[in-house]
């Protein structure tokens, strides 16, 4: 299955993706309708620390610990695609506790989201990879 | 501060309504142009510290942004234009040579938009390119005019050492220092894939690029730097640099600053010192001289290496050539006073040396009538910037092209001609690590591969158009010429008729 | 091969899913005493609060049964396990024959005594769905409720129903509130959370007796309420296999495949004591994620595909009116404490290895990379941990380590 996966070496920390995940989450066919004014929630998260960076989201596990923690049943598998029902998600915060890569977040909302490939929303190929001006992330078989 | 004669060039135009304030303009800028305004939270700009490399508009994921010329202007006319009178007030701040990058931006001539290409009708058909084979691979080095028999009547088929090239284009030479180490890189991974050459310049060549030496032509030039056994016979020709078109006669000077251990390691000089190629060679004052150090090269690599001698184009182009074609050098590289630099004396780049058109046509000419342009290949370069230009480049004479300016666009130059700053922020003309990690060679490489491969594609046509199904049938063939708006003298020197004639 | 659960739960669910990995054929079936769809016991608080509903809580879509291949007998009770003949006795005197047989019949409160309960009308315990209705049909905007117990089910209930009630006072012997999972610190800061939000506590005292309507206190304490519910604790529901002769302790002794001490018996989840990663000890985790993972890896072994769960801790995720909590582990060894006005944050190091974590309100992102590394025994001599103690970041690892992380197939 194609993933995301990242490049290190190559991450300009333009936190960039940060944003085209953010907008194509939003629903909005618009950017600067959807960020302008607003505050971030996106689902990708570049870390940074001196002249080191990278994007984080999630790995889509073959042994997915948030899913097998959801209280809610809210995470299931779909032919390695890892998603959340956020109208399940209670909020409880257990795949956060679960998580070894600190890919789920709270959206605005309260309840979790997290990366599903940009497979859930109208974009059909994650929009971090095609942003990333630098192929720092990939989306590819490995 | 005293009074501050200069307006900036460039004004940062930002449309407030589709600003998302995400910062990537000000993470990006490595001229810190852009900077976020907590009070107000919007991005507010420095256009004085603009350069126009549209790093940040490129970015932009809203395009919110654009750089405009300012049309702020002096008081000037036909004579003092406003660059002559900034370029004063500078000089009178500073007291120093007005240093510049890349060819010079003066309205010359330029000779290849002004001659016109040939296309079959009736008489002589056009070839479809897509059905019929179309040759665009070449061979240089020095070529048999006669044919050898040896003792038994058998012809000798051994040759001279010869490049390949399957596409006669090859990226010219630009020193490891002068661009970043993921240019270079992007370059020997295109060359590899095209199945062309590119070209180390006088920098020496990182021990990482050994395994592209195939595609590698390595350069020894008036500093020798990183000239060792081993580098001569790294790759896959040996180019002795006379000279450069941006800066005929003049030689190259690269700052301590830039000496990091990497490039000291390379260039084999101590760290931080500053790397200073000498005006001439200092063993080079006669085509006698040239001749020992072609032969010096050879010796050294066995006579398996095509040894090319570069020269800058200046007034007695022809006569040099023609020295040079008997100094036992299998290609000549000529290159034009359009041709790019890391670095070069303003006053230098922009008056000195001659148009590439004008020289190679004399050049060719020359060899021809003396009978000697089989002893040697020619390869023009300094302002190629598409493959028409190849197309013309070819059929006035030449065997092949060196393209640099044309590579570095494609690599995302912005020709905003401040490489001399270091502070390049497509990753190019740079050391600074933060900078070079912007090019990707993956990505750099292919969008050099996509840029040859589409030139051949276009070559491939226009010579189909021409009915012509080879390289060698093109080559100086000067009767697919026309000449545009050019007087006599011209068209005597490009040796072509004028269109219509 | 006729593999039988009893109990139809989380461990059953995890059972299920990982039987079915690599046994496609064999017959699976699932008694289980309650009349719902499978639902997770830690909804039931959310559902009186109103962030879930009946049709929402079901733990898997309606499908999941038929798509696994499963037979479901809802509302049937296993009254007895005959380990010689392989068979079990239900409620309604049929019985059944099992190959392998997992048993999964999770927690039942735990009941302290205390006196004249049995006198008290509208008393409830908080654990199944069934306990959330029939607490839910009672509650009156002019409900006084008192809850026995300021554990992780006593404040959850708390936080279900405060705002369709008067008010909700709780009761604990131990002088703090989650004193199970927190310091003391860290409950100080809930504590305070939470009596802003207006939860009333008496800490340090218990019931002595009831009176009609009112609770006399140890302290001498009066609390006059309308409907009690007891929430002092749960016990592993181990009757069924205590009674066959499996070996038990406070649960049913598991090895690291959940096997019991009987070859054709497997336990897991609330009612299981297996080994615990850090202590080196058996304990009994009552925690969903574990029950989930014990019943995965039973399933696993029940389908001849060994895989042994090793790295079993205790982790809960908690939260009360926006206020989360993440705590992990064992609280043991060196600790490193960060308090903000917003969060508190303490580490627990032992032999160069992070072992516990408590983290509280703005501490809370990203914890996962806390409980990784203590479920991974990350030796932390290989990272930087004054980075990571900081703030959890995969930073903080070797590039190489990172370069595994993000760029593997996972
Ligand atoms: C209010 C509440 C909140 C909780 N919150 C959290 C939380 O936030 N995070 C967390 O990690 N954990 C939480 N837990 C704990 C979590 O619910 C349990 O760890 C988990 O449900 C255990 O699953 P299980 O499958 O082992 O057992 P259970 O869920 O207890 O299921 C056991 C099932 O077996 C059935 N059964 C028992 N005996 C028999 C029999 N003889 N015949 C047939 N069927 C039988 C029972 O009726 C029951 O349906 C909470 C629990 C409660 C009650
Ligand atoms: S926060 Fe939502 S998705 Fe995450 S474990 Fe809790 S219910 Fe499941
Ligand atoms: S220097 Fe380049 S990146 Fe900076 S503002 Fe100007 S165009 Fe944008």
């Amino acid at each position: 299955m194609k993933k995301i996966y990242v490049n290190e070496q190559w991450c300009l920390a333009c936190h960039l993706c940060e944003y085209y995940c953010a907008y194509a989450n939003s629903g909005l066919s618009d950017m600067v309708q959807a960020l302008k004014d607003k505050p971030l929630h996106p689902r990708i998260q570049v870390e940074q620390r001196g002249t080191v960076s990278f994007a984080v989201n999630c790995r889509h596990c073959s042994e997915p610990l948030c899913l097998k923690s959801c209280i809610a049943g809210a995470i299931t598998e779909k032919d390695g695609l890892i998603v959340i029902d956020q109208d399940k998600c209670v909020g409880c915060y257990s795949c956060i506790m679960a998580c070894p890569y600190g890919a789920l977040m709270p959206s605005e909302s309260g309840v979790m989201q997290k990366c599903e490939l940009c497979a859930t929303n109208s974009h059909g190929l994650p929009v971090c990879v095609q942003g990333c001006p630098n192929q720092a992330i990939v989306y590819e078989e490995r | 501060m005293g009074i501050n004669y200069l307006y900036p060039d460039f004004e940062v135009v930002r449309n407030q309504d589709r600003c998302i304030s995400c910062r990537v303009c000000e993470r990006q800028c490595a001229n810190e142009v852009h900077s976020f305004d907590e009070a107000t939270g919007r991005m507010k700009a420095d256009e004085s510290k603009c350069v126009n490399c549209h790093r940040c508009v490129s970015l932009c994921p809203t395009r919110a942004l654009k750089i405009v010329k300012t049309d702020h202007t002096f008081k000037e006319n036909a004579n003092w234009k406003g660059e002559v009178i900034q370029d004063i007030y500078r000089q009178a701040e500073s007291g120093g040579v007005l240093l510049a990058s890349m060819g010079t931006p003066k309205d010359y001539p330029v000779y290849w938009d002004k001659m016109l290409v040939n296309a079959s009708q009736v008489t002589n058909p056009s070839i479809d390119p897509l059905r019929e084979p179309m040759e665009t691979r070449t061979y240089l080095g020095q070529k048999e005019s006669v044919i050898k028999r040896d003792a038994n009547g058998k012809i000798i088929t051994k040759t001279a050492p010869q490049l390949k090239l399957e596409i006669p284009i090859m990226f010219s030479a630009m020193s490891y220092g002068s661009i970043s180490y993921n240019a270079h890189k992007s370059l020997a991974l295109a060359a590899q894939e095209l199945g062309i050459y590119y070209n180390t310049g006088e920098g020496g060549l990182h021990e990482d690029f050994y395994q592209y030496g195939k595609n590698t032509i390595v350069q020894v030039a008036s500093g020798r730097f990183g000239v060792h056994p081993g580098y001569l016979n790294a790759g896959a020709a040996i180019e002795i640099k006379m000279g450069q078109g941006a800066k005929p006669g003049i030689g190259g000077h690269l700052p301590g600053s830039k000496i990091g251990e990497d490039i000291s390691k390379t260039r084999m000089i101590p760290l931080h010192s500053d790397a200073i190629s000498p005006a001439p060679h200092h063993d080079i004052y006669s085509i006698e001289d040239l001749r020992q150090l072609v032969f010096a090269l050879k010796e050294a690599t066995a006579y398996t290496k095509p040894i090319i001698v570069k020269v800058a184009a200046v007034h007695n182009i022809s006569a040099i050539a023609s020295g040079i074609a008997r100094s036992g050098a299998d290609i000549i590289a000529i290159d034009g006073f359009r041709g790019g630099t890391g670095a070069a004396p303003a006053r230098t780049r922009d008056n000195v040396g001659i148009p590439i058109e004008l020289a190679l046509a004399s050049v060719d000419e020359r060899l021809r009538q003396e009978g000697i342009r089989g002893n040697v290949s020619l390869v023009v370069g300094g302002s190629i910037r598409s493959s028409s230009d190849v197309l013309k480049a070819i059929a006035l004479g030449a065997d092949a092209v060196y393209v640099a300016t044309s590579a570095l666009i494609a690599l995302g130059c912005h020709l905003c001609r401040t490489c001399h700053s270091g502070k390049c922020n497509w990753g190019i003309a740079t050391q600074n690590p933060e900078l070079v990690k912007r090019l990707n060679p993956e990505v750099g490489s292919e969008r050099l591969v996509n840029l040859i491969t589409a030139w051949n594609h276009e070559l491939k046509e226009m010579m189909g158009g021409m009915g012509i199904n080879s390289i060698e049938a093109l080559r100086g063939n000067r009767l697919m010429l026309r000449g545009i708006g050019l007087h006599e003298t011209e068209l005597n020197i490009l040796g072509i008729k004028h269109a219509g004639a | 091969m006729q593999y039988v659960i009893i109990g139809n739960s989380i461990t059953s669910v995890g059972c299920i899913e990982s039987i079915r990995k690599h046994d496609t054929t064999g017959a699976i079936t699932v008694i289980g005493e309650e009349n719902h769809p499978i639902y997770a016991r830690p909804l039931i608080s959310y559902l009186l609060q109103g962030k879930t509903d009946e049709q929402k809580m079901t733990y898997r879509d309606e499908g999941f049964y038929q798509k696994h291949g499963v037979q479901v007998l809802t509302g049937r009770r296993v009254e007895k396990i005959e380990v010689e003949g392989q068979l079990l006795r239900l409620d309604d005197g049929s019985s059944m024959q099992y190959d392998k047989l997992l048993i999964a019949t999770g927690s039942i409160p735990f009941i302290p005594p205390m006196k004249n309960l049995e006198e008290v009308e509208h008393r409830h315990t908080f654990l199944s769905l069934s306990d959330a209705k029939e607490l839910e049909a009672e509650l009156q905007p002019s409900s006084r409720v008192l809850i026995i117990g300021a554990g992780l089910i006593g404040l959850k209930c708390a936080e279900g129903i405060l705002e369709r009630v008067q008010s909700v006072t709780v009761v604990d012997l131990a002088d703090r509130i989650l004193s199970s999972i927190l310091d003391e610190e860290g409950s100080a800061r809930v504590q305070t959370h939470l009596e802003q939000i207006g939860i009333r506590f008496h800490l340090g005292d218990s019931v002595r007796e009831f009176c009609g309507q009112e609770a006399l206190l140890t302290s001498g304490k009066v609390v006059g309420f309308d409907i009690l519910v007891l929430a002092v604790g749960v016990k592993p529901n181990i009757a069924l296999a205590k009674d066959a002769g499996l070996a038990v302790n406070k649960g049913i002794l598991i090895d690291q495949a959940c096997r019991t001490s009987n070859p054709h018996i497997w336990a897991g989840g609330d009612c299981s004591e297996g080994w615990e990663l850090l202590s080196g000890e058996r304990r009994n985790l009552a925690l969903l994620p574990n029950a989930y993972m014990q019943g995965e890896t039973a399933g696993y072994s029940m389908a001849e595909n060994e895989q042994r769960f090793e790295n079993a801790i205790a982790m809960n995720a908690i939260g009360f009116f926006g206020l989360h909590i993440i705590t992990a582990g064992i609280y043991q060894g060196e600790d490193l404490c960060f308090a903000t006005e917003k969060g508190y944050k303490r580490l627990f190091i032992k032999d160069d290895h992070l072992v516990g974590c408590i983290l509280i309100g703005d501490q809370v992102a990203r914890g996962g990379i806390y409980t990784n590394l203590i479920r991974s025994r990350t030796d932390l001599r290989t990272l930087d941990f004054a980075m990571i103690s900081e703030q959890p970041a995969l930073m903080a690892f070797a590039q190489k380590v990172r370069s595994e992380q993000l760029g593997r197939a996972q």
